[in-house]
């Protein structure tokens, strides 16, 4: 068994080995792979915070995700074809620089957070895994039946969004930013989740009642937990959009919303860095099966079922057998 | 606009509200007597779907296909049930959301594997084709009528069914205490499957009827999967009655808005981005009135009032 510190560094370690590998012996895809992995577990972190930390069972998390894909495909889409978004009561025009992609996109996935989670978090239970999938789900017939921006067919990015004096094209460029991003976003939760404002997050979920007779208000830590996981999660889609250089709908889908569950439960909940170890696992399981016979999403169910029945604790818990800290 | 084409859009928003209810009677059964949540409810009207159409392909005879629907969809229900929803009665949502979400994908790409990428069809049986005249005039499809029909029926048999039969009152006390009733000599295990495959039964019928005149496809269940889920929340997770009426609510509404909405905003705007804006609304709308019953009744119209807990 391995401690969980050391399990975290073996983590990052080969998150930044593999594209290397892939470069020197000449097979430019594991860039991109090592790229997917880092953004989906960057989604995956924000979804912790709620999912895990908070105890919010969050369905809808595609909702951020795609939001934050909608607000870097639509900026740059503004600005590709020269057409300001707005020109009354003041001139928006779009933009492609990804340090103000970043923030917007952030702002915008916190912004909706806040609307959904200050309704859904009314309720609690099967109650908020539906509410929260409801809302997702309308977000996604919005998208695909809304035609300035591409509707089913989604929104390409022509040219990746650039950032001041770096080469986005290069692969292995790219990959570094969105590598020290999603460390940025660790950070940032290990800090949060370290704080009293952490600590009042997962006591209301231990013990909502008797949080709440200590004189937490319950529901405002929640919804800022909700808003900041909506803000992570939307950042990760906006690096994903770039990714592909494309938004579509399908990023608003409940079939992301699942995956991005997936993540965070293959790994282990309430794990830092449970979400990477599971968004590593599911690339590779996605590549590997993909390889193996068009089918593979059958046999991913299967496992998955197997997951749940037989292996708590996800892949982190597997292998430093050790409860969550949390 | 005239008063039959608005009544025809009502029959078709009745139609959709009653298929509504055949799917979330099942989900909310499940979730009120069984705690779980089944993701995977959309998937046994997919299967009822495909074993309607593979019937109906193989023998031409469209009963034995909604026959084939109900066993089909019933047998997959209690075989799903046995072999993994069981384990998961005792867990927390969050296993059973992720064990059924699995489920869906191994459905789903299951009968991908065994029938194909493409759509099958589906035709209306020829005793059943063609319109009859309604009182005030209007015409509507013979098909479309016996839908609401047998919609209607299946849930006036599910109230006495819950209500006046010994295993409805089992299903009734197993709701309030399982303990108890285990005590008493009831086999809960049994109980539980019957009741999982009613609900997937009624699911399968749904999906071969709503199959017949849209198409029969992979991944079918999960638009109606998430509308019965808006309209268990409306109507309260557990209750059948909250069932019926938030299906009833939800299809009216849905079919309503997608009808008249884009007409309201054509008096204001010019025609295409009325259809644009009208349309995009319009397919929004369950969800705003979702919002709203959250907002005034958290536990939903029907629903117990929400514990403070999660």
């Amino acid at each position: 068994m391995i401690s969980e510190v050391r399990l975290n560094q073996t983590l990052v370690l080969l998150l930044v080995a593999v594209p290397l590998f892939g470069l020197i012996v000449d097979q430019p895809y594991l860039v991109t792979l090592a790229t997917r992995v880092a953004i989906l577990g960057m989604a995956g972190v924000g979804l912790n915070l709620a999912l895990g930390y908070g105890g919010l069972v969050s369905f809808g998390h595609a909702a951020y995700f795609g939001a934050g894909g909608y607000v870097a495909g639509i900026l740059a889409h503004h600005a590709l074809n020269v057409e300001p978004i707005a020109d009354w009561p003041i001139l928006i025009s779009g933009t492609t620089e990804m340090l103000i992609i970043w923030p917007l996109a952030m702002l915008f996935g916190a912004a909706l957070a806040v609307a959904i989670g200050a309704l859904s978090l009314r309720t609690s239970g099967v109650y908020f895994i539906m509410i929260t999938l409801a809302f997702a789900q309308m977000l996604f017939y919005f998208a695909i039946s809304w035609p300035s921006y591409g509707g089913e067919d989604g929104l390409p990015i022509y040219v990746r969004n650039r950032f001041p004096g770096l080469n986005t094209f290069d692969p292995l460029t790219f990959f570094c930013i969105c590598l020290a991003l999603l460390m940025l976003v660790l950070w940032v939760t290990s800090r949060v989740v370290g704080s009293r404002f952490g600590l009042a997050l997962q006591a209301a979920r231990q013990n909502a009642e008797r949080t709440t007779s200590v004189g937490i208000d319950i529901f405002r830590i929640r919804l800022t937990a909700f808003a900041l996981s909506g803000a992570m999660t939307a950042l990760a889609g906006a690096l994903y959009a770039d990714l592909n250089r494309f938004v579509s709908p399908s990023m608003l889908s409940w079939h992301t919303s699942g995956e991005i569950m997936i993540l965070v439960i293959l790994g282990g909940v309430t794990r830092l860095y449970g979400p990477v170890a599971g968004a590593g696992c599911f690339v590779l399981l996605e590549q590997f099966l993909g390889g193996l016979t068009e089918h593979w999403q059958f046999w991913l169910g299967l496992m998955l079922v197997g997951v749940v029945l037989f292996a708590k604790g996800g892949i982190v818990g597997l292998l430093t057998r050790r409860p969550a800290d949390a | 606009m005239s008063a039959t084409l608005i009544a025809e859009q009502l029959l078709n928003g009745l139609q959709l509200g009653v298929m509504l209810f055949l799917m979330s009677a099942g989900l909310t059964l499940v979730f009120g007597v069984m705690g779980l949540i089944n993701l995977a409810h959309g998937s046994l009207y997919m299967i009822g779907a495909f074993a309607c159409a593979a019937v109906v392909g193989a023998t031409g005879s469209y009963w034995l296909g909604l026959a084939a629907s109900l066993a089909a969809a019933a047998a997959a229900g209690a075989l799903v049930e046995i072999v993994v929803i069981r384990r998961l009665y005792g867990r927390d949502h969050l296993d059973q959301v992720l064990a059924t979400f699995a489920l869906i994908l191994v459905f789903s790409e299951g009968v991908r594997w065994i029938f194909g990428a493409f759509p099958l069809y589906l035709d209306v049986p020829e005793s059943l084709a063609g319109a009859v005249s309604l009182p005030g005039g209007i015409q509507y499809p013979l098909y479309r009528l016996l839908i609401i029909v047998v919609g209607l029926l299946l849930a006036a048999g599910l109230f006495l069914f819950i209500s006046r039969t010994r295993i409805g009152i089992r299903i009734r006390a197993g709701e309030s205490d399982r303990e108890m009733i285990a005590a008493l000599g009831v086999d809960i295990d049994r109980l539980y499957t019957l009741v999982f495959a009613l609900g997937a039964a009624m699911a399968g019928l749904a999906g071969a009827m709503v199959g017949t005149i849209q198409s029969v496809e992979v991944g079918m269940g999960e638009p109606v999967l998430i509308l019965a889920f808006v309209v268990i929340v409306i109507g309260g997770i557990g209750s059948i009655r909250g069932a019926l009426v938030g299906a009833l609510i939800v299809g009216i509404t849905d079919t309503i808005g997608r009808f008249l909405l884009p007409i309201l905003f054509g008096l204001v705007m010019d025609p295409s981005s009325a259809t644009a804006v009208g349309s995009a609304l319009a397919s929004m709308l369950i969800y705003i009135l979702m919002a709203l019953v959250l907002i005034l009744k958290p536990g939903g119209l029907y629903g117990r009032p929400l514990p403070l807990r999660s």
